[in-house]
């Protein structure tokens, strides 16, 4: 990033916007809440990647995570849907403005639990969509109850202990079909924003778990979904640097040491070994990686799976280019040969 | 049957009898999964094509193969096309019932049977037509396998002798049902229809009464099933979201409308779809992505039935808090619960008034017919567009799954209207826009779809507390500001949802009001109230809720007015006690019918006659 520009001139990205432009209104979650700091980083990366903000449509269902929409993109249209169904909202929207830039934000309650049929079933779709659970272990807006993505062993507050294995959403979103699968840590900034830049640039459908502590009622000794958990625990399998396609930079990273994907936009997404060599685009690797760091309680974080070579949704349903919400009535409404011939045939 | 015209024939039996012509009903009684429903039809529309005005009922089980089924024709020379409760002319082919069948039958009708059956001793008072299916068969059919689909077209032949219907057109019935590409498969069949003629000619001797005759009562007309219509009306009001999850008997909606938009909404110059159609994991997600292409600005729709209708709760109440059109076909079936899924009922009336929790109210459409499956349907997008809310269309099985003979549609007058949805000059020109503010008096805002290219164009979609920008409100103000104006919107619609067909006799005391399928049985009914009875009647026929002020008035010119239900609660008759005052409730009376087959004139005739202690 450059740190040229003179304090006077306030910064804009591509199209002229400055950071305001992709502000929401003012967060009622509770100071230090994981959600708050992906809003922040939801607000850079657009503004960052130049997003046409009248062109973006947010998603959220019901919870603490899903109320976050209304704290970022504030020009952008917006739908707080029923807890756990967004996603049918989102497929809906997107199948009527293929044009939109979705992006859906929902807790653990709302994806692991009572909307985990339509989870499922959007990841099985590949609809162009970045999908963002705020994972907290917990269900924050009623109070703290477990959620399914609560680990074997974990307590809540009062000193429950949570028995029942975890959903692993990233595993699911793998096996299912999901084609760019991701975890990161709302505390991890840099790594947040460069994933988030790769959805942006992926077209088909991108989940990312971010392990988000809830303050209030699972950031406790116990808990393994806490700030401190966390910062023992994460274990990035690379470093990424995103170069979007309207950049011209060079970073320099030691051959061999890197892999390199170019995404559908131009963009490219350069993954800097840490550790073991991992590849994102080897299905049955990633499935393995997750099971293996599960046993170790430690939480791999980055780019887990990448695919971007499968038809989007609107491909395999042979769709016309232009929105399906506007097509003008002589290209929707069949001419009148065209009934003629139907009573013909049915009389 | 008095009125019917009459001659008298010497039959070859010996007796004097009268002749009925164009005046009485089939039924068939076979097995599902034999293929009956080919030969049924095929019979059904020979006798079509001779002029005369019929009707098909379908009663089948809720499996696969292998329970009974019952499929009767009604032909009526006066057009009534209410199913019929009296068997006139039976074809029993189900071992298991043809007792039972045979038994109900009335003395002087005809039974058809499968010669094994023995059916013959049962009683000396019916026509008897004893064939040997299995003996016919086998030599047109060398293909064991094929020989229990083709056994079928066997009575279509016998029954063509017997009731003089003309072999061309059972010919001509046959090759259209199976289309140029199943030549073959018509031709195996078109041998079995034959060797049935040919034996019934050769061994049978009519001494029966019935008998189709050439007329002129259904020129122009076509036959086709309300599902289908249905699709035809979506199609033609330009839908472009279809979401759906198989349930019986909304399905072949779906798969008709899939049909269709194929057929028609594929652009030959990309091969592409102007449409999208999803398979939903459930109904849940099917109405949650209708909400969602309805905000976003597509037509949408969804089809559905009883358990579907439970599912979708929640989502109505979100498409009706945040304003934004949705249509859902709902095809009736008798329920609660699984319930009979292959029977017909009114079932979801007062559900579908106030599906979801807290305070809801949801417009319905009522159609009876396949012209108005299809007219309707245009109303409804439009209807939902303009007033951004989720609209039901409340057909049934019987509608949906029957064929009907039907006037030709008409293409679509109307140009597709969207409601009112700013575009990016509109703002340009406003500067802003509240999207709940009641800016016309209407009830309905205005609003813009997500991608409107205009910096102000955003607003936020929610199920919570909102204020007239949309805004996240929890005050007592705003909430009951937003709640009225929404009771408001919902009034307004009676203005311009489609009027009630009424039907005002000036030497009436009694009215009947009815909705949906009930006004078949409901016309013929009131036909025969002045028949038998000389009991002169008013008809209302309700084609949407809210009802408008013309119920209100029809009800204060008569002293007594039936509301005709199909269910056990009297829903049409509760929706009206919801908003009705004590004086126009205490004129209301009930009749009910729940048995979950299409409702028949004497149900409802003797309902009243009984009611009115005549
Ligand atoms: C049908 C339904 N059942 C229950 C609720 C109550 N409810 C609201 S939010 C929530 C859980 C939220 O948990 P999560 O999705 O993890 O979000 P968080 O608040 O933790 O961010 C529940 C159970 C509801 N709104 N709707
Ligand atoms: S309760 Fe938890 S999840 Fe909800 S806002 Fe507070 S910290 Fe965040
Ligand atoms: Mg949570």
């Amino acid at each position: 990033m450059s740190t040229t520009s003179s304090p006077a001139v306030k910064k804009q990205n591509r199209l002229g916007f400055e950071t305001a432009a992709y502000k929401g209104g003012r967060s009622t979650l509770c100071a230090g809440c994981g959600h708050n700091a992906i809003s922040e980083r939801i607000v850079e990366v657009f503004y960052e990647m130049g997003v046409q903000p009248w062109n973006v449509a947010k998603f959220s269902g019901i919870g603490c995570s899903s109320k976050s929409p209304a704290y970022f993109l504030g020009m952008s249209h917006g739908f707080n849907a029923v807890h756990g169904r967004a996603p049918a909202v989102a497929t809906g929207a997107l199948l009527a403005n293929q044009h939109l830039t979705g992006i859906l934000v929902t807790g653990d309650g709302d994806t692991a639990s009572i909307g985990i049929g339509h989870f499922m079933h959007l990841l099985r779709r590949n609809l162009p969509l970045i999908y963002i659970i705020e994972d907290n272990g917990v269900y924050g807006l009623t109070k703290g109850q477990f959620s399914a993505t609560a680990d074997v062993g974990s307590k809540t507050k009062s000193g429950v202990v949570n028995e029942m294995p975890p959903i692993d959403c990233c595993m699911l979103g793998i096996e299912l079909g999901a084609t760019l699968v991701a975890r990161s840590f709302s505390g991890d900034k840099r790594q947040l924003a460069a994933i988030l830049k790769a959805c942006i640039a992926h077209k088909g459908l991108s989940v990312v778990d971010v392990i988000s502590p809830c303050v209030t009622f699972n950031d406790h000794e116990d808990s393994t979904k806490s700030y401190a958990y966390m910062k023992e625990h994460d274990d990035p399998i690379h470093d990424i640097h995103f170069v979007p396609f309207f950049e011209d930079i060079t970073v320099e990273i030691p051959e061999g040491e890197t892999r390199e994907v170019t995404m559908h936009d131009g963009s490219r997404l350069r993954l800097q070994k840490l550790g073991e060599d991992y590849d994102p685009t080897d299905k049955i690797g990633a499935i393995n990686a997750l099971h293996a760091s599960a046993k170790t309680g430690n939480v791999l974080t980055g780019i887990l799976y990448y695919d971007g070579g499968q038809p989007d949704m609107f491909e395999q349903l042979g769709m016309v280019d232009e929105p399906l919400a506007t097509l003008p009535e002589s290209r929707v409404r069949p001419p009148r040969a065209a009934l003629q011939t139907v009573m013909e045939e049915l009389s | 049957m008095s009125t019917s015209e009459m001659t008298s024939v010497a039959s070859s039996a010996g007796s004097l009898q009268q002749r009925v012509i164009n005046d009485f009903s089939i039924q068939v009684a076979t097995v599902n999964g034999s293929g009956s429903q080919t030969a049924n039809n095929v019979l059904m529309r020979a006798i079509f094509q001779m002029g005369v005005p019929i009707s098909g009922k379908n009663m089948f089980p809720s499996n696969i193969a292998g329970l009974p089924t019952w499929f009767t024709i009604r032909a009526s020379k006066h057009g009534w096309i209410a199913r019929k409760k009296e068997i006139d002319v039976l074809v029993a082919m189900n071992p298991e019932t043809a007792r039972e069948d045979v038994m109900s039958l009335a003395p002087g009708s005809v039974a058809v049977y499968d010669e094994m059956l023995r059916l013959k001793e049962l009683r000396s008072d019916i026509h008897f037509y004893p064939v040997p299916f299995d003996k016919l068969v086998t030599p047109v059919c060398p293909n064991a396998k094929l020989r229990k689909l083709v056994r079928n077209m066997i009575y279509d032949g016998v029954v063509a002798y017997l009731l003089g219907i003309d072999l061309e057109e059972i010919h001509k019935a046959l090759f259209k049902q199976f289309g140029p590409r199943k030549a073959k498969a018509a031709e195996l069949n078109w041998a079995a229809v034959q060797a049935g003629h040919e034996y019934a000619t050769a061994n049978l001797t009519k001494t029966d009464p019935f008998a189709i005759e050439r007329m002129d009562g259904n020129r122009g007309k076509i036959i086709i099933d309300g599902n289908t219509a249905c699709a035809l009306g979506c199609v033609f009001a330009g839908v472009t979201v279809v979401i759906w999850y198989p349930i019986t008997p909304s399905s072949s909606m779906m798969e008709a409308m899939i049909g269709y938009l194929k057929r028609f909404r594929i652009e030959p110059e990309t091969g592409r779809s102007t449409y999208a159609v999803v398979q939903a994991e459930d109904e849940l997600a099917a109405l949650g992505m209708v909400i969602g292409a309805g905000w976003a600005g597509a037509r949408s729709v969804t089809a559905t039935s009883g358990p579907g209708i439970s599912l979708m709760s929640e989502f109505t109440g979100l498409g009706y808090y945040v304003e934004v059109p949705a249509v859902i076909f709902d095809v009736q079936r008798a329920g609660p619960s699984t319930g009979l899924p292959t029977r017909t009922m009114q079932g979801d009336l007062l559900k579908n008034a106030l599906l979801s929790h807290g305070d809801t109210r949801h417009p319905m459409l009522f159609p009876s017919s396949p012209e108005e499956c299809f007219s309707l349907a245009q109303d409804a997008f439009n209807l939902a567009e303009f007033f951004q809310t989720p609209l039901f269309v409340m057909t049934d099985l019987d509608l949906g799954m029957n064929n009907w003979m039907a006037d030709q549609f008409e293409y679509p007058t109307e140009p597709i209207s969207r409601g009112k949805v700013l575009n990016a000059e509109d703002l340009k020109r406003l500067g802003g826009f509240a999207r709940y503010r009641d800016v016309d008096g209407d009830g309905v805002g205005y609003r813009t779809l997500p991608g409107t290219n205009h910096p102000s164009a955003a607003w936020f979609a929610r199920g919570s507390g909102h204020n007239d920008k949309a805004q996240y409100s929890e005050r007592e103000d705003d909430y009951i500001d937003n709640m009225n104006r929404l009771r408001h919107k919902f009034d307004e619609m009676k203005k311009h949802v489609p009027p009630p067909e009424v039907v005002l006799n000036e030497k009436a005391d009694i009215g009947i009001v009815c909705c949906g399928t009930s006004r078949w049985g409901a016309e013929e009914s009131r036909d025969q109230l002045k028949r038998e009875y000389g009991l002169e009647t008013s008809y209302l026929r309700l084609k949407a809720y809210p009802f408008g002020e013309e119920l209100n008035a029809f009800i204060a010119r008569h002293s007594r007015v039936y509301v005709i239900d199909q269910n056990r609660d009297g829903q049409l008759l509760e929706l009206m006690r919801l908003d009705f005052t004590a004086e126009e409730i205490s004129r209301l009376r009930s009749v009910r019918y729940y048995g979950g087959l299409p409702l028949d004139a004497r149900t409802i005739t003797g309902e009243i006659v009984g009611q009115e202690g005549l």
